[in-house]
């Protein structure tokens, strides 16, 4: 415990002194605070005269504005982000020699992959905790509106559930930085893993989708139970990347008019009259109802990835250190 | 002080793969002894002293180091056994101190006894003028006696030199042994020093042990040694002229 501690300082000091830390931190208060900028004068605008919904603060986040929404911002740069907080975390200390050193004092070897990784999430969780009140008190500036307990609540398990997937990129790159000798190897090699996760996923998603369920048009219409298979295979695939999980878990948490994860909904004529008559938004236990699956998922793989990472790193032959 | 056995191996073996990089080595060290540990390159020294720290385990055979396994204890012999590696590395981007001091940290040293002995030991490898300067901009001699002064700062009582006087300048090396002298005779640390530069290890060992391809195939005082291999009579030999002898046997 003690070992963790020290290492802990050490990298969190190493964090903060770094102009890479600067350069990142910099990036996403400036495009945090010119997108709420933006979608909150809109906001205020569209709101002149008229008496304030409610939930409306959370629009901050989602809307999109002219460009892109906060939400999709950090869902696209989040994963950069811990991989650029982990990529040369052990390799570093490999090339400057000062690994075998550090293993050769009196410090359990797991203290150091551990206080590695929980430095890197920390100084993450300092950057999004930063960024969301930034976001926050411009916000009830611009638009008027305090934010209420359940709003409040929803952004929380939003910083939550950002935090948690961000680690996971992290320890993608902290499990590279073990494995190659050279940080730019273990750099490019994360990357490479988001690339596929973010591109390839979707894209292989509607191929296997239209290979397995293809959907044909003829004279009558659309086959409602070919689409749907269509969908759910589609979806399905897509939800092996843990960029569609996230996004997916977020974006009900945020959007409490949300009621499903789904984006495609098949409905009959009754069910569409209800939903006209009743469109309320949903209690913030039912939207987290909803997405438990999903943080479930997000927690499991950030384990399971730190798990193969520390495994891998205590496995390791000293020589190769 | 002498008599007690700090480091004692039985049958020690460590197999990578095939090759067997140390075959079962039996050796005994004794406290308050400079002890040199000889070979050529990759004859399974590194991966001795790597077994003595519990930093690799061994195939087979046991080792006692200040009366630990470590292999089971490597906590309790790390607290009391430095290690300096060949070509020690460090944070570039800190300054000496701070490099000790987290050494220092990471050996539960509390922060007044730390600053103290940080004090003490950069002005034994006189380092203080430079102990604010980054290491970055430090000289491969510098480095080394920082490295020196940073396994001094837990107070151990046996160090493991892996390699020390490698790349330096013959002034460094004069210097740095003359360091490792003065640890042994003032200090009473005993000193497990591996290399291959002969004379150097001539000047400062009491006892040797001669290393080939994982083999342990001498062990003893120089002159004894020299005794065993170059016959009686002869007064003025090197340790070149004994080694080169088992290395050709070998």
């Amino acid at each position: 415990m003690y070992g963790i501690l020290t290492i802990f300082r050490k990298e969190m000091g190493d964090h903060f002194n770094s102009l890479r830390f600067l350069l990142i931190s910099a990036l996403i208060v400036m495009v945090g605070v010119i997108i709420t900028s933006m979608v909150g004068m809109a906001i205020r605008e569209e709101l002149k005269g008229m008496a304030k919904p409610t939930l409306i603060f959370l629009l901050l986040f989602t809307s999109t504005g002219k460009l892109f929404s906060f939400v999709q911002f950090i869902g696209f740069f989040g994963p950069l982000l811990g991989i650029f907080l982990g990529f040369d975390s052990i390799n570093r200390e490999r090339i400057s020699r000062t690994l075998s050193k550090l293993v050769s004092q009196p410090i359990f070897r797991d203290s150091i992959i551990n206080a590695k990784f929980l430095s890197g999430v920390a100084i993450i969780a300092i950057i999004l905790v930063a960024t969301v009140l930034l976001i926050s008190g411009l916000g009830i500036r611009l638009i008027g509106v305090v934010p209420g307990a359940e709003e409040v609540s929803r952004l929380v398990i939003y910083v939550v559930i950002s935090l948690l997937y961000i680690s996971f990129w992290l320890g993608i790159s902290i499990l590279f930085s073990v494995i190659f000798r050279s940080a730019a190897t273990s750099a490019l090699a994360s990357l490479a893993i988001w690339i596929f996760f973010s591109f390839f996923v979707s894209l292989g998603a509607s191929v296997l989708s239209d290979a397995v369920a293809p959907v044909s048009q003829t004279a009558s219409g659309v086959d409602a139970e070919m689409l749907m298979r269509h969908e759910r295979v589609q979806r399905l695939t897509s939800l092996v990347s843990p960029m569609t999980l996230y996004s997916e878990a977020t974006t009900t948490i945020l959007d409490p008019m949300r009621k499903t994860t789904r984006t495609l909904v098949l409905m009959g004529p009754l069910e569409r009259f209800s939903m006209s008559r009743f469109q309320s938004p949903l209690p913030l236990l039912e939207s987290l109802f909803i997405v438990i699956p999903h943080i479930i998922s997000i927690v499991a793989i950030t384990l399971l990835c730190f798990g193969i990472c520390y495994f891998v790193f205590m496995r390791q032959e000293i020589r190769t250190v | 002080m002498k008599g007690e056995i700090i480091v004692e191996t039985e049958d020690l073996t460590k197999k990578y793969g095939q090759r067997t990089a140390v075959d079962h080595l039996n050796i005994k060290i004794e406290e308050g002894e400079v002890f040199g540990f000889l070979g050529p390159n990759g004859a399974g020294k590194t991966t001795t002293l790597l077994m003595f720290l519990g930093l690799t385990e061994p195939t087979s055979g046991r080792a006692k180091v200040i009366g630990f396994d470590p292999t089971r204890e490597p906590f309790k012999v790390k607290e009391k056994v430095g290690y300096l590696p060949e070509n020690v590395g460090f944070y570039d981007d800190m300054d000496a101190r701070q490099n000790l001091r987290y050494i220092a940290k990471l050996n539960r040293i509390s922060g007044e006894v730390s600053e103290k002995r940080i004090d003490y030991w950069l002005e034994m490898v006189g380092l203080s003028d430079e102990s604010t300067k980054k290491v970055g901009t430090f000289s491969k001699g510098m480095r080394q006696r920082l490295g020196i002064a940073e396994v001094l700062i837990k107070e151990p009582k046996l160090v493991f030199l892996d390699e020390p006087t490698i790349g330096l300048d013959p002034d460094g090396t004069n210097r740095m042994l003359d360091l490792i002298h003065s640890l042994s005779r003032e200090k009473n640390i005993t000193l497990f020093l591996s290399s291959h530069l002969l004379d150097q290890v001539q000047r400062i060992c009491d006892r040797v042990g001669i290393m080939i391809n994982g083999n342990l195939v001498a062990i003893g005082p120089i002159e004894e040694l020299a005794k065993k291999k170059l016959g009686l009579d002869q007064q003025d030999y090197t340790l070149e002229e004994i080694y080169m002898k088992y290395f050709k046997e070998a």
